[in-house]
């Protein structure tokens, strides 16, 4: 099968490291919707890896599966070799989870949570070092004598990562980490996400981009249950463009540079844009898959006297590269679905993506 | 397991529960021990542990509205249930707080006995036969709570629901009275929790309602966890 093909490409970059996270073709249906249809991926150790996908996708009931929150209809996965259904004790120990709301009884101290979690966990370090080690690196050191129902939601959400720390499990599996979460948290949460990579195995949920694209070394796309995409962050980006769309900034007359532009070879499509730079007209242009038209359209303007004052490529982030994949899927799905149930198959996109 | 037994135990006292559930305890025990002994001139406790009994319909959802609704409702359960502790050691380490608190209470009103003393000779083993008695319907009340209040997410479901289940249980043998049909009557009192105390009142020890007790102890309890295992595979 060629899905297997494609996540041995990952395989082969970090062939040392041993894999924490094994996901084979793991099957969650609900009555007759499939929650999770037929998915597989590895994470070796060492990866920060963005799980990405729109709301309702699957993400959250298949982390609960690794987890061993919820029991899959069909297939397996396995911590650090280890079934979760077959070992749950030990698979469990392996995991630090931060479910999407974090689990804090608001009743007690943050000093009490996290004491009641080092008990619950069967930790066997020195209790209050410790527990002060992970306060350091969560930052709520000064709220640990303060009942969890007073503090605000950034610190609850750290609370909730420091919960997920103790008992230093290999892997740490956080769901929608900084929902809810003002732009100053999540800058924090995000370069704290950066620092546990340092030294254990993350797993992300995230229906955010810019916040794969900020923290993650490898990126796998689900929408609808199935994986659409599963590739490091950078082959990601640049394997995906098949045309490339510039923004164009020439000072000229608009009409004829237009004409120019539409007749240049490698032009797929101008687009002239409302806003203006000094005398400077803007354009959108679009070029053919393959094409580098920029010299050309240089030289060209050049020889009109067209002063060529700014080019800028557009686009093509993460960004767009998500909203493309999930379209994709989505209309894939709805005439596969047109001539039979069994839907899509997501190599058909990772032709794409390649 | 002694992890959350210990948090639940804590829980009850940083919450106000635990104490409205010891001032409630100690309320309604010692007005119906006045009433039924030291008001009646009577060293004779039948009455105080009818009472009694009928009183864990309102005691027993108190503990156990809670302890697994809320967990749901908060989520705080997917942090249980993905740490390395077993259901039955989860639902168990509940189920132990819970009776810690029962059997504190029952415990702490055994005080009321001695008065006795001074002016009666009561039969200490029945005494003690019958707190016994009360243990185990409390553990029954109890697990029954429980079950129930893994069922929902809301505590006061849970409760109102507990205390009606308790009631029918409790008071299946009154309709007997309006029943003509043998098979029935004896049905209704096979299931009656109050009737099968009656012996106890007597002065007897009945072997089989303390393993009614502890058989209803253990169906809610494996009940309870098949709960949770069933929504893991829903």
């Amino acid at each position: 099968m060629r899905k297997a093909e494609t996540s041995t490409t990952v395989v082969d970059e970090t062939a040392e490291a041993p894999n924490m996270i094994e996901v084979e073709n793991l099957v969650k249906r609900y009555g007759v919707k499939y929650a999770v249809d037929d998915i597989s991926f590895t994470i070796k150790k060492g990866e920060i890896v963005g799980f990405l996908g729109p709301n309702g996708a699957g993400k959250t009931t298949t982390i609960n599966i690794i987890t061993g929150f919820l029991s899959s209809t069909s297939g397996s996965a396995r911590i650090a070799g280890l079934d979760v259904l077959d070992h749950p004790t030990e698979t469990k120990r392996n995991i630090g989870y931060l479910p999407e709301q974090p689990p804090l009884y608001v009743d007690l101290t943050v000093n009490e949570y996290l004491n009641f979690v080092y008990d619950l966990k069967g930790c066997t370090f020195n209790r209050d070092a410790h527990i002060t080690d992970v306060c350091n690196v969560t930052k709520i050191n000064d709220v640990r004598p303060r009942l969890i129902k007073n503090l605000s939601k950034g610190y609850r959400q750290r609370v909730g990562i420091a919960q997920a720390l103790i008992g230093n499990p290999p892997i740490i599996i956080l769901d929608e980490p900084t929902v809810g979460l003002d732009p100053k948290q999540v800058i924090e949460v995000r370069s704290l996400i950066r620092t546990l990579g340092r030294d254990h195995t993350v797993f992300l949920s995230t229906h955010i981009l810019s916040e794969v694209q900020a923290v993650c070394d490898r990126i796998i796309i689900i929408n609808h249950g199935k994986i659409i995409a599963d590739k490091p962050r950078e082959d990601l980006a640049t394997a995906i463009s098949e045309s490339r769309t510039y923004l164009v900034k020439i000072c000229g007359p608009q009409r004829e540079v237009t004409q120019l532009l539409r007749t240049r070879a490698g032009v797929s499509r101008v687009e002239r844009r409302p806003e203006r730079d000094g005398d400077a007209y803007v354009y959108l242009v679009e070029s053919e898959p393959g094409a580098d038209i920029r010299k050309g359209l240089f030289f060209a303007l050049a020889q009109n006297n067209w002063p060529l004052v700014g080019i800028e490529p557009v686009g093509e982030d993460l960004e767009d590269i998500f909203i493309r994949l999930v379209d994709q899927s989505d209309i894939r799905r709805k005439n596969a679905s047109a001539r039979q149930r069994r839907p899509i198959l997501s190599d058909d996109i990772y032709e794409g993506v390649k | 397991m002694g992890a959350i037994y210990k948090k639940e135990m804590r829980t009850f006292f940083v919450t106000p529960i635990g104490y409205i559930f010891l001032a409630s305890a100690f309320l309604i025990s010692s007005a119906a021990f006045c009433f039924t002994t030291l008001k009646m001139a009577s060293w004779n406790t039948k009455y105080y542990f009818t009472i009694m009994i009928f009183v864990f319909i309102i005691l027993s959802p108190m503990l156990t509205m809670k302890l697994f609704s809320e967990e749901r409702r908060t989520r705080t359960e997917q942090m249980l249930l993905t740490s390395p502790v077993s259901l039955t050691g989860m639902v168990l380490a509940k189920y132990l707080s819970a009776m810690t608190m029962m059997g504190g209470i029952l415990a702490l009103t055994s005080v009321y006995f001695i008065p006795l003393y001074s002016y009666a000779e009561p039969t200490t083993a029945i005494l003690i036969g019958n707190l016994i008695a009360l243990i185990m319907v409390g553990s029954a009340t109890v697990s029954i709570g429980i079950f129930i209040s893994s069922l929902t997410e809301n505590q006061m479901v849970a409760a109102v629901v507990t205390m009606v289940t308790l009631f029918l249980l409790m008071g299946a043998g009154f309709v007997n009275q309006y029943i003509d049909s043998y098979f029935i009557r004896s049905i209704f009192s096979w299931i009656s929790i109050f009737n099968r105390f009656g012996n106890f009142m007597h002065g007897i020890f009945d072997f089989g309602a303390f393993v009614y007790y502890a058989s209803i102890t253990i169906i809610a309890i494996f009940l309870t966890v098949r709960v949770y295992e069933k929504r893991r595979w829903g």
